[in-house]
C-alpha cells in the first residue's frame, strides 16, 4: 500500500499508522493527499465547513520533523482526523452549522481536541452537521448541503453528516462526531460506517457545544472497528473540566476488537430486542433494512453467540421522552446565543434596545429547526407544566433504563437495526419532522439511558448501506467493539473486501 | 415611580392599625480563592473582565465543576444557623435572559438547596426574636452592568451599557428567612439586628469578608402589613439591594408607612420589586411580581447531585468556631459588664478590637473607655467603621499602658493617638518623636510654677487669704505654658509648696 496521494487515502488508520511509523510516507503526504481529495472531491460533497490547508501541513510537517530528530512518537502521530464542527478548536472557526456562531474563533479547545492533538493527529478541518445537532439528515446546516458518497441524491444521515461523508467519501481516515440520539450512529449506518456512541461520561464534553447535556457524547466515525476502537481510546477516559465525566480507567477497546475480529463469539449471548423492527414492530421499517439484520444476527450465531428475543416494552416511549427531555435542555443551552459577547449581533443600530436586538439576533441566527426545538422545550418547562412534561419524560428515561437493566440480566448485548430505513433522498422529509425524527428510533433509547451502542455494516439494500446496532451495560462499550469486529471480519472475509470498498472513487477525484 | 411623592404615615401611627411581617434574603458572596464553577480569581477590584474564562463567561462549549470549598462554607454557614444539612442537593438552572448572566441562566439551587429548616435568635431591646431559616443555598454571582451617559446610572436614559465578568459566577450563598411575624414596632430593628448577627457569624467562620460596602453581603428585604389581629399576611414587596445595616432598618420602616398609606386610602399592595435609595431612605417602584418570570428551572444537567457524607458534615459541626452569641456570653462574664453594655460594644463593631486590645494587655474597662469613646467619635467624625481606622488594637492597649505608668496624661494620649493614626508610628514612638511624655520636676517646670506665681500677684492675694481653689486657674496657666505636657496633681502641688509654703 505505496505509492500515489489517491490510495493513501483509501488507507485505513491503522494501516496509515504503519506507513507512518515505518517511515514509508510521510506526514505531509498523507496529509496532502486528503487535502488533494478534499479539493477534488468537496465540491460534491459538501462534507466541510472549514478546511485547514496550510495549517493542516503545518502541522504534518511538525510531525515529520519531529520524527526525523529522533523523537518518540505515538502511533497515530501524522494521522489526519476530521472534527464535527461542534468541537471547539482554539483559533479554528467552530460553528455547530449555525449562522449564529458565524465567524466565531474559540479562545479554547475542547478536551476531545486537545487529546487528538496530543496524540499528534492532524486536523484537516470542520465538518458539516445539522444545525446545534439537531436533525438526522445534514439539510438543518446553515450553510451547505451534505450529500451521501453512496448516492448524492441522499442524504449522508445526521447530525454528524459532514463527518460521515468525509469518511465515507474518504476525504477523511476517520472523524469524530456527537451522538445525542443517535447522530453518530445513524449517519455511520447510511454510510457504510463504523460509529460509536460511547457510555455517558466516558469522553469528555468539554468543548463540545452543547445541544442536550445529560445525552450529548462525542465518538469515532471510522472505516474499522478497530479504527473506531483506537480513537476512542485517544478521546476517551477521565476529564476534571466535565464533573459527569466518569473517573474509571477506559476498557481495554482495540483489544477487544482484535480478539472479536478473530471471530469467535461462544459464550456471548445477544438479544434482540422485539420492539426494535421485531415481530409486531415492523411499522417503518423498510424490508430490506430488515432482512439485513436478520442475516447479521445469524453470522453471530454462526460465530457461536447465544441469541434469544428480548423485549423492552418501554423503548416505545422513547420517542416522545427524547422530544420533550433534548429540546427542554437545548431550550437552556441555546440561551447564551444573544449576540452580546459572540457570533452573530444583529439590528443593533443603535435605535433599538437590548431585547429587541437579542430578539433579531435570535430570529436571524437560528433556523426553523432549532426555533422549533427551543419553543418546544421552553414550553416543556414551563411553570404548570414541567411535571406534566420534562418531569415525565424523565420517568420514561427511568422505565427505559430500567428495560435495559432486565435485559442485561440475560444477555451481553442487545442488537438491533440501526436505522428503520436506508439513506433517504434529500428533501423528502425536511418538510415533516416527525418523519424526521423517525430515523432516530432505534437509537433513542441507548442514548436516554446513557449506554455505549456501536453501528456497523450489515450490508446493502437496494445498494445503499444498512448498519447493525450493538448496545452494552454501561461502561462496558468493549463488547460493542469485540461483537462489532467480529461481524465485521466474518463479512468482510465471505465478501472478499470491505463494503466500502464498493464504492468506487470517483471520476476525476483519482 | 417617583417615591418622593408617596404619602407616608407616622410610624407610632402603622403600628396601631397594622401589623407588620418581615422577611429577608441575602446574599453573602464567599470569599474562596476561585470562582464556583471555574479557576478564575475573586479578588476584588480588578481591572474589568481581566477575571474571567470561557466557563464564567459562557463561552459555547465550556462547563462547570463545582468549587469543593463553596460547598463546605455553605455547609458551614447552615451549620451555624442550626440547620439540617440535605444528603441530598442538586444545582438547577434558573433560566432569563440578562446580558450580566452569560450563559442565559444563573446556576442556582431550587427545590433541593443544600442546608433547610435553621433559626438565628437575635436580641433588641432585652427581647430575643427567632428569626426562622428557611433554606441556606449556594449560587453563582452575576456580571456587573455599568450604564453610561445617562444621569442616574441606571439603565433608563443611558446612553450604552458595559459588563464587567470578574464578578460573574463568584459563589454566592443566598440565605432566606421564613417570615417573621411579631415584632411590631422592632420589625425595623429585628431586621437589622438580623443581618448584623448573621454578618457576625459568616465572618466568624471565615468565610466571607461580609462587607456591604463592596457588595459581598446584599440585602433583600420583604414587608407586608396586616390589620392588627388579622390571621391573613397582607401582600409583600421586595425591596432590592439594601445595601448597609442602617438601610435595612430604614427599608423596613419607610415600606411600612408608605404601606399604611396606601392601605388607609383603601389602596391594595401590589406584589413587586421596589428599589431602595440610600440618599433618600426611600423605596421605589420596580418590576412587578404579578407578572412573573417564568424561570423554568430544571435540574443543571452539567453537575452531579451533591450527596455531602454524615462524617464528613460531623467532623464540620465539630470545628466550627465559637459563634458571636456564645462569645459575647463568655467576654461578658469576663469583663463583668451588663448585658447592655455588651450590645453597645456588638452594635459599634467594637468586640472583637476590644478583645484584641484586652489581649494585648489593656484592662476592659480601659479597652471599652477608648474603643467607644475617643476612637468612636474619630470614626464617626471620619465616617469609618472602627476597624478601618489606622490604629491597632495593640497600639491602642500600648496606650492605655503609657497612661496608667504615668507617662502620659489622657491629654496628651489623644495628642499621641493623633500621630499614631497619621502614620507616625506605635504610641511610644510617638512619645518620643514629639516629646509628649509628662514633665517630672524638671528645671522647665520649676520655671513656669515661678512665672506664673510672679505673674498673678492678685490670685497669689486671695489664696493667702484663704480662698485656696483660685490657685486653680495658676494650674491651668502653667498647663498652658507646657503645652498638657505637666501632670496637673504635680504642679497643684508645687504651686501649694510655693504658695502656702506648706
Amino acid at each position: 500500500m505505496t505509492g500515489t496521494s489517491s490510495d493513501l487515502t483509501r488507507v485505513d488508520v491503522a494501516g496509515l499508522s504503519r506507513l507512518l511509523s515505518s517511515g514509508e510516507v510521510s506526514a505531509v503526504e498523507v496529509t496532502r493527499a486528503h487535502l488533494d481529495r478534499i479539493a477534488a472531491d468537496d465540491g460534491r460533497l459538501g462534507a466541510y465547513l472549514h478546511v485547514e490547508d496550510d495549517a493542516a501541513l503545518a502541522a504534518a510537517a511538525a510531525v515529520d520533523q519531529a520524527r526525523a530528530t529522533g523523537a518518540e512518537l505515538g502511533p497515530l502521530a501524522g494521522v489526519p482526523v476530521a472534527l464535527k464542527d461542534l468541537v471547539v478548536t482554539e483559533g479554528v472557526p467552530t460553528t455547530s452549522g449555525s449562522k449564529i456562531l458565524e465567524g466565531w474563533r474559540p479562545p479554547y479547545s475542547a478536551t476531545v481536541a486537545t487529546r487528538l492533538a496530543e496524540a499528534g493527529t492532524v486536523l484537516l478541518g470542520k465538518t458539516n452537521m445539522d444545525e446545534f445537532a439537531m436533525g438526522s439528515s445534514t439539510e438543518n446546516s446553515a450553510y451547505q448541503v451534505t450529500r451521501n458518497p453512496w448516492d448524492t441524491d441522499r442524504i449522508p444521515g445526521g447530525s454528524s453528516g459532514g463527518s460521515s461523508a468525509a469518511v465515507a467519501g474518504h476525504l477523511a481516515p476517520w472523524s469524530i462526531g456527537t451522538d445525542t440520539g443517535g447522530s453518530i450512529r445513524q449517519p455511520a449506518a447510511v454510510t457504510g460506517l463504523v460509529g460509536h456512541k460511547p457510555t455517558y461520561g466516558s469522553v469528555s464534553r468539554y468543548g463540545l457545544i452543547a445541544f442536550s447535556s445529560s445525552l450529548d457524547q462525542a465518538g469515532p466515525m471510522a472505516r474499522t472497528v478497530l479504527d473506531a476502537a483506537v480513537m476512542h481510546e485517544v478521546i476517551g477516559g477521565h476529564d476534571p473540566r466535565d464533573s459527569t465525566s466518569i473517573d474509571t480507567p477506559l476498557a481495554r477497546l482495540a483489544d477487544a476488537a482484535r480478539e472479536g475480529a478473530a471471530g469467535d463469539l461462544r459464550g456471548v449471548r445477544v438479544g434482540v430486542v422485539r420492539e426494535l423492527g421485531g415481530e409486531g414492530h415492523t411499522d417503518g421499517y423498510e424490508p430490506g433494512v430488515l432482512v439485513r439484520t436478520r442475516e447479521a444476527i445469524e453470522v453471530l450465531a454462526s460465530l457461536g453467540a447465544e441469541v434469544t428475543e428480548v423485549s423492552c416494552p418501554s423503548f416505545d416511549l422513547a420517542l416522545p421522552a427524547y422530544y420533550l427531555i433534548a429540546p427542554s435542555e437545548a431550550s437552556s443551552n441555546l440561551a447564551r446565543y444573544e449576540g452580546v459577547r459572540f457570533g452573530l449581533r444583529a439590528g443593533d443600530d443603535g435605535s433599538r434596545d437590548l431585547d429587541e436586538v437579542m430578539a433579531i439576533t435570535r430570529e436571524q441566527g437560528f433556523g426553523p429547526e432549532v426555533k422549533r426545538r427551543i419553543i418546544l422545550g421552553t414550553y416543556a418547562l414551563s411553570s404548570g407544566y414541567y411535571d406534566a412534561y420534562y418531569g415525565q419524560a424523565q420517568k420514561v428515561r427511568t422505565l427505559i433504563t430500567r428495560d435495559f437493566g432486565a435485559a442485561f440480566a440475560d444477555v451481553d448485548v442487545l442488537v438491533s437495526p440501526t436505522t428503520p430505513t436506508v439513506a433517504f433522498p434529500i428533501g423528502t422529509r425536511v418538510d415533516d419532522p416527525i418523519a424526521m425524527y423517525a430515523a432516530d428510533l432505534c437509537t433513542l433509547p441507548a442514548s436516554l439511558a446513557g449506554l455505549p451502542a456501536i453501528s456497523v455494516p450489515s450490508g446493502l439494500s437496494d445498494g445503499l448501506p444498512v448498519g447493525l446496532q450493538v448496545m452494552a451495560p454501561a461502561l462496558a462499550d468493549e463488547r460493542c467493539y469485540r461483537v462489532a469486529a467480529a461481524l465485521e471480519a466474518a463479512q468482510d472475509a465471505a465478501r472478499g473486501h470491505r463494503l466500502l470498498d464498493e464504492l468506487g472513487t470517483p471520476a476525476g477525484a483519482a | 415611580m417617583t417615591s418622593t411623592a408617596d404619602r407616608l404615615v407616622e410610624f407610632d401611627e402603622v403600628l396601631t392599625r397594622y401589623e407588620p411581617v418581615i422577611g429577608l434574603e441575602t446574599h453573602v458572596e464567599l470569599g474562596t480563592a476561585s470562582k464556583m464553577f471555574c479557576g478564575c480569581a475573586t479578588t476584588f477590584g480588578a481591572e474589568p473582565n481581566t477575571h474571567t474564562c470561557p466557563v464564567c463567561l459562557g463561552m459555547p462549549g465550556s462547563l462547570p465543576v463545582a468549587n469543593a470549598a463553596a460547598i463546605e462554607a455553605t455547609i458551614k454557614i447552615g451549620l451555624a444557623l442550626g440547620c439540617r444539612i440535605a444528603n441530598w442537593s442538586r444545582f438547577a438552572r434558573k433560566n432569563y435572559f440578562y446580558p450580566d448572566i452569560p450563559k442565559g441562566f444563573q446556576t442556582s439551587q431550587y427545590d433541593e438547596p443544600l442546608c433547610v429548616a435553621g433559626h438565628l435568635d437575635v436580641e433588641v431591646d432585652g427581647t430575643t426574636h427567632r428569626v426562622e431559616i428557611e433554606r441556606v443555598h449556594l449560587e453563582e454571582d452575576t456580571g456587573k452592568n455599568l450604564h453610561v451617559g445617562g444621569a442616574t446610572g441606571r439603565i433608563h436614559g443611558a446612553d450604552h451599557s458595559l459588563i464587567d465578568f470578574n464578578r460573574a459566577g463568584i459563589p454566592l450563598v443566598e440565605i432566606v428567612t421564613r417570615p417573621v411575624p411579631g415584632a411590631g414596632r422592632l420589625a425595623p430593628e429585628v431586621a437589622r439586628a438580623y443581618v448584623t448577627e448573621l454578618r457576625e457569624i459568616v465572618q466568624a467562620l471565615g468565610v466571607s469578608d461580609v462587607r456591604m460596602e463592596q457588595g459581598s453581603l446584599r440585602c433583600d428585604v420583604n414587608i407586608s402589613l396586616n390589620p392588627v389581629g388579622d390571621l391573613e399576611w397582607g401582600t409583600r414587596t421586595e425591596t432590592k439591594n439594601v445595601n448597609s445595616l442602617r438601610s435595612v432598618e430604614r427599608a423596613v420602616r419607610f415600606e411600612m408607612r408608605r404601606q399604611a398609606a396606601v392601605l388607609d386610602s383603601g389602596g391594595r399592595i401590589v406584589q413587586e420589586t421596589r428599589h431602595f435609595h440610600e440618599d433618600t431612605g426611600t423605596t421605589s417602584s420596580g418590576r412587578s411580581k404579578e407578572e412573573a418570570t417564568d424561570y423554568r428551572y430544571f435540574p443543571e444537567p452539567d453537575l452531579v447531585p451533591l450527596a455531602p457524607d454524615a462524617d464528613w458534615i460531623e467532623k464540620l459541626r465539630a470545628e466550627l468556631p465559637e459563634l458571636p452569641a456564645a462569645r459575647r456570653t463568655r467576654l461578658q462574664q469576663e469583663w463583668g459588664i451588663s448585658g447592655t453594655e455588651m450590645t453597645w460594644l456588638a452594635n459599634a463593631g467594637a468586640l472583637g478590637l476590644v478583645e484584641q486590645t484586652v489581649a494585648a494587655g489593656a484592662s476592659p474597662g480601659d479597652a471599652r473607655k477608648w474603643w467607644l469613646g475617643d476612637l468612636a467619635r474619630r470614626a464617626n467624625e471620619a465616617g469609618t467603621e472602627l476597624g478601618e481606622l489606622a490604629v491597632t488594637p495593640a497600639q491602642v492597649a500600648e496606650l492605655v499602658r503609657l497612661v496608667n505608668e504615668g507617662t502620659i496624661n489622657d491629654g496628651l494620649a489623644r495628642q499621641v493617638l493623633d500621630g499614631v493614626l497619621a502614620g507616625q508610628g506605635d504610641p511610644a514612638q510617638v512619645v518620643e518623636a514629639q516629646g509628649l511624655a509628662v514633665m517630672g520636676e524638671s528645671d522647665e517646670l520649676v520655671a513656669a510654677v515661678e512665672a506664673a506665681i510672679a505673674g498673678a500677684p492678685d490670685v497669689i492675694a486671695k489664696v493667702k487669704a484663704g480662698k485656696v481653689q483660685a490657685l486653680g486657674a495658676l494650674v491651668g496657666a502653667v498647663m498652658k505654658t507646657t503645652r498638657g505636657k505637666a501632670d496637673a496633681p504635680t504642679v497643684k502641688r508645687m504651686l501649694e509648696e510655693r504658695v502656702l509654703g506648706s
